[in-house]
């Protein structure tokens, strides 16, 4: 099967266009960095079928950030056919930057000029024809989000399969060619995976990742530290003349009118206010929470919470009638309903939490959230860049863990992944609704906004705190592009908040099923015993457990067991509890079982305590490392037992 | 003069940028480079907004106040 390779910056409307070949449910967003590893769809042309491999934006193919390596090496050692190279028609020249690299490399490029509707809207002109001809590439325009050109698209993509490509051979001046010619022939006999020209090219710009790999050589090693003492690394100058060259090839061709003022730069105006900026932040969260709560709690919750237990007692009673054994009939009722059911409840919050989230996603908001966070999060040693991965952690912190290989500093990078926890993701938000529903339930929307805010507050501390301990030192930079608005496209909309809820029932029926499961027969156990006791299996290692959470108000058996379910997957906390307490109706067990402020105390435990083990295992591969993974799980607990002890014992002082 | 010293709405070229080599290069590669035309479109307390080819950049004041540049008569 050929392969092609789906190339360009960030926000071109790559994963747009992805979605509109492959129909695929892949995730698109309006801001840098959504495409955070490459991922592969498929097509059909001419009845051939066709893997088209979706690969990370980037500006560049330096070795700057994970993207950028995940992407070159994919161009240069994967042996995609054709390249596909998404540009934005209405910011070309900045787009035709990577292109000329990947000319450079001699991929067998295709270009899709995307947004053309736009930049024709615009006014901005660019001759077609003799672009193409100029950079000896095919061009096609294309509206990703429109659908448009994209059957064209295909065609010349199918079509130039095959072709052979010349690398692209830019004049970088005199001194520089030739000091690339030497390097070329220094390479002759060298056995590297990489175009020589591009090496050398490479090893004049500085670039680490290839640096290090040719100094396995010594004599090129010896080469390059000459060149290094002479003066002769011409990192900036190759930028230079690789805009020149764009410059020179896109003179006459494109006609961009006089800056006239958008409605982006009017919306501007208001939302990245200096004054204004921060509270319209927060009142727009604030709004996203109060919604949700009414929408999908008050509204559809209980709906769905009727429906359920209406096919339990039909299922029960089937099972009665049956004459079903009286095990499975509690298995059934208490450990599938009580527990998987208590989960699925929460659905309808779910969706409309992550249907406001993906909306503010797809229409630019996000990277103007991160623009006024900045001088925030510089005050903690962080910049606005790192809040985006701390508001994907809002969905889930595994993709929030993810999405901070777009930072390029070592230092931003790790601190958000460790602080990325505390920012309360979807799985925790069924724990804060049963204990607001018992305790709560005319203030829900501002508990749950204070909630959130408590875990953006203790991010933010903690990221303060490792910014003047762990990773002293290193300056951090603030460089953000900010896309145009874009009205969110529903289509891109539902399928995102589809994509997140599909995951949510999946490990509602996978890891949560198993948990419950595992958990009801420790509670059986051993034979003969009251289910659910104290007496039980379950009981007994939860009653071990118990006294550690005394101090902070919650030392019950029940509470300690639904926390280290929580380990699993947080979801399993409300299903561990609604087991746990079954028969009862949980809203009405927790009444009894805590009181207001030990369900405060259990709550602020639930947000900051050990996150769930998918999360964990995902700290360990990005930081390809064990210890941070465990430094992860064990102070994340410590901070969580600390801060809620604290929360009730000086709670305790006032009542 | 330097970035931050450029009131908006005006238009200036990028002489020269002095902050460390990643930062420098990553702001050459996005456009700022030597030679190249910025618009200053917001110029207060937060980041600076500059408009570079067609597009709109946010960047950190620390960093803006390391661009050398001259400002472009209309």
């Amino acid at each position: 099967m050929h392969t092609i390779a789906l190339v360009g910056n960030p926000n071109s409307g790559k994963t747009t266009l992805f979605n509109a070949i492959t129909g695929s449910t892949q995730h698109v967003g309006n801001w840098p960095g959504v495409t955070v590893e490459k991922k592969e769809g498929f097509f059909t042309y001419n009845n051939e079928k066709y893997s088209l491999v979706d690969l990370p934006g980037t500006y560049t193919l330096g070795a700057f950030s994970e993207d950028e390596i995940v992407a070159r090496d994919f161009v240069l050692k994967g042996n995609p056919d054709v390249v596909i190279n998404v540009i934005d028609a209405t910011n070309i020249k900045r787009n035709l930057y990577l292109t000329i690299q990947l000319l450079e490399m001699g991929a067998n490029v295709v270009l899709a000029l995307n947004m053309i509707d736009e930049a024709k809207a615009k006014e901005i002109n660019i001759d077609i024809k003799r672009l193409s001809e100029r950079l000896n590439v095919p061009i096609v325009e294309t509206s990703a989000s429109k659908k448009l050109g994209v059957d064209k698209l295909l065609q010349v993509t199918v079509e130039s399969i095959g072709r052979k490509a010349k690398p692209l051979d830019i004049s970088y001046g005199k001194e520089i060619d030739e000091e690339i010619k030497n390097i070329e022939s220094l390479l002759e006999n060298k056995n590297f995976p990489y175009p020589k020209r591009w090496l050398a090219i490479k090893i004049l710009e500085n670039d680490k990742e290839i640096v290090s790999l040719v100094s396995s050589d010594n004599e090129i090693k010896s080469y390059i530290d000459n060149l290094k003492e002479e003066d002769k690394i011409y990192e900036l100058e190759l930028v230079d003349k690789r805009y020149d060259y764009i410059n020179s090839i896109t003179k006459g061709l494109v006609k961009e009118p006089e800056n006239i003022l958008t409605t982006t730069d009017k919306i501007d105006r208001v939302l990245t206010n200096y004054i204004f900026g921060i509270p319209i932040f927060a009142l727009i969260m604030a709004i996203v929470f109060q919604l949700t709560f009414k929408i999908g709690q008050d509204f559809l919750g209980g709906y769905v919470e009727s429906f359920i237990g209406f096919i339990a007692s039909l299922v029960e009673n089937l099972l009665i009638n049956l004459n079903a054994p009286d095990l499975l009939i509690s298995f059934v009722s208490e450990g599938f309903f009580g527990g998987v059911g208590a989960v699925l409840v929460f659905v309808p919050l779910i969706v409309v939490l992550y249907f406001f989230l993906a909306i503010l996603e797809d229409t630019g908001y996000m990277a103007r959230a991160a623009y006024v966070m900045d001088s925030l999060m510089r005050k903690v040693g962080l910049q606005g860049k790192s809040f985006i991965s701390m508001i994907v952690g809002f969905g889930c912190n595994v993709p929030g863990i993810m999405s901070t290989r777009t930072l390029d500093n070592k230092k931003d990078r790790m601190i958000a992944i460790l602080i990325n926890p505390f920012m309360s993701c979807g799985a925790r938000l069924p724990v804060y609704m049963v204990f607001i529903g018992a305790f709560f339930p005319n203030n829900g929307g501002l508990v749950l906004f204070l909630i959130y805010a408590l875990g953006i507050a203790m991010a933010l501390i903690m990221a303060k705190i490792f910014s003047k301990t762990l990773f002293k030192g290193e300056e951090t930079h603030f460089i953000m592009e900010l896309p145009p608005y874009r009205l969110p496209s529903m289509n891109s909309v539902f399928r995102d908040m589809w994509e997140k809820v599909w995951g949510f029932l999946k490990r509602a029926g996978t890891v949560i099923f198993l948990v419950v499961t595992v958990l009801w027969v420790l509670s059986m156990l051993p034979a003969g015993v009251e289910p659910y006791s104290k007496e039980s299996l379950l009981g007994r290692i939860g009653s071990l457990l118990a006294p550690i959470f005394t101090p902070a108000g919650f030392g019950t058996w029940q509470a300690s067991v639904s926390l280290f379910a929580g380990i699993a997957a947080k979801e399993a906390i409300v299903g561990t509890l609604g087991m746990l307490y079954s028969p009862l109706e949980l809203t009405e067990a927790l009444r009894m079982n805590f009181t207001t402020l030990s369900a405060i105390s259990y709550m602020v435990m639930v947000l900051l305590y050990t996150p769930c083990a998918a999360t964990i295992a995902t700290v360990k591969r990005e930081t390809n490392s064990t210890k941070w993974a465990l430094f992860m799980a064990i102070y994340t607990f410590l901070l969580g037992y600390i801060m809620s002890v604290l929360v009730y014992q000086v709670g305790n002082l006032f009542i | 003069m330097v970035l931050t010293e450029v009131k908006p709405n005006c238009k200036c070229k990028i002489k020269n940028i002095s902050k460390g080599q990643m930062a420098t290069k990553r702001l050459y590669e996005l456009g700022l480079n030597t030679g190249a035309e910025v618009k200053v479109e917001k110029n207060d307390f937060g980041p600076i907004i500059l408009r570079v080819y067609g597009n709109k950049l946010a960047l950190g004041r620390g960093l803006a106040e390391h661009i050398e540049v001259e400002e472009v008569n209309n």
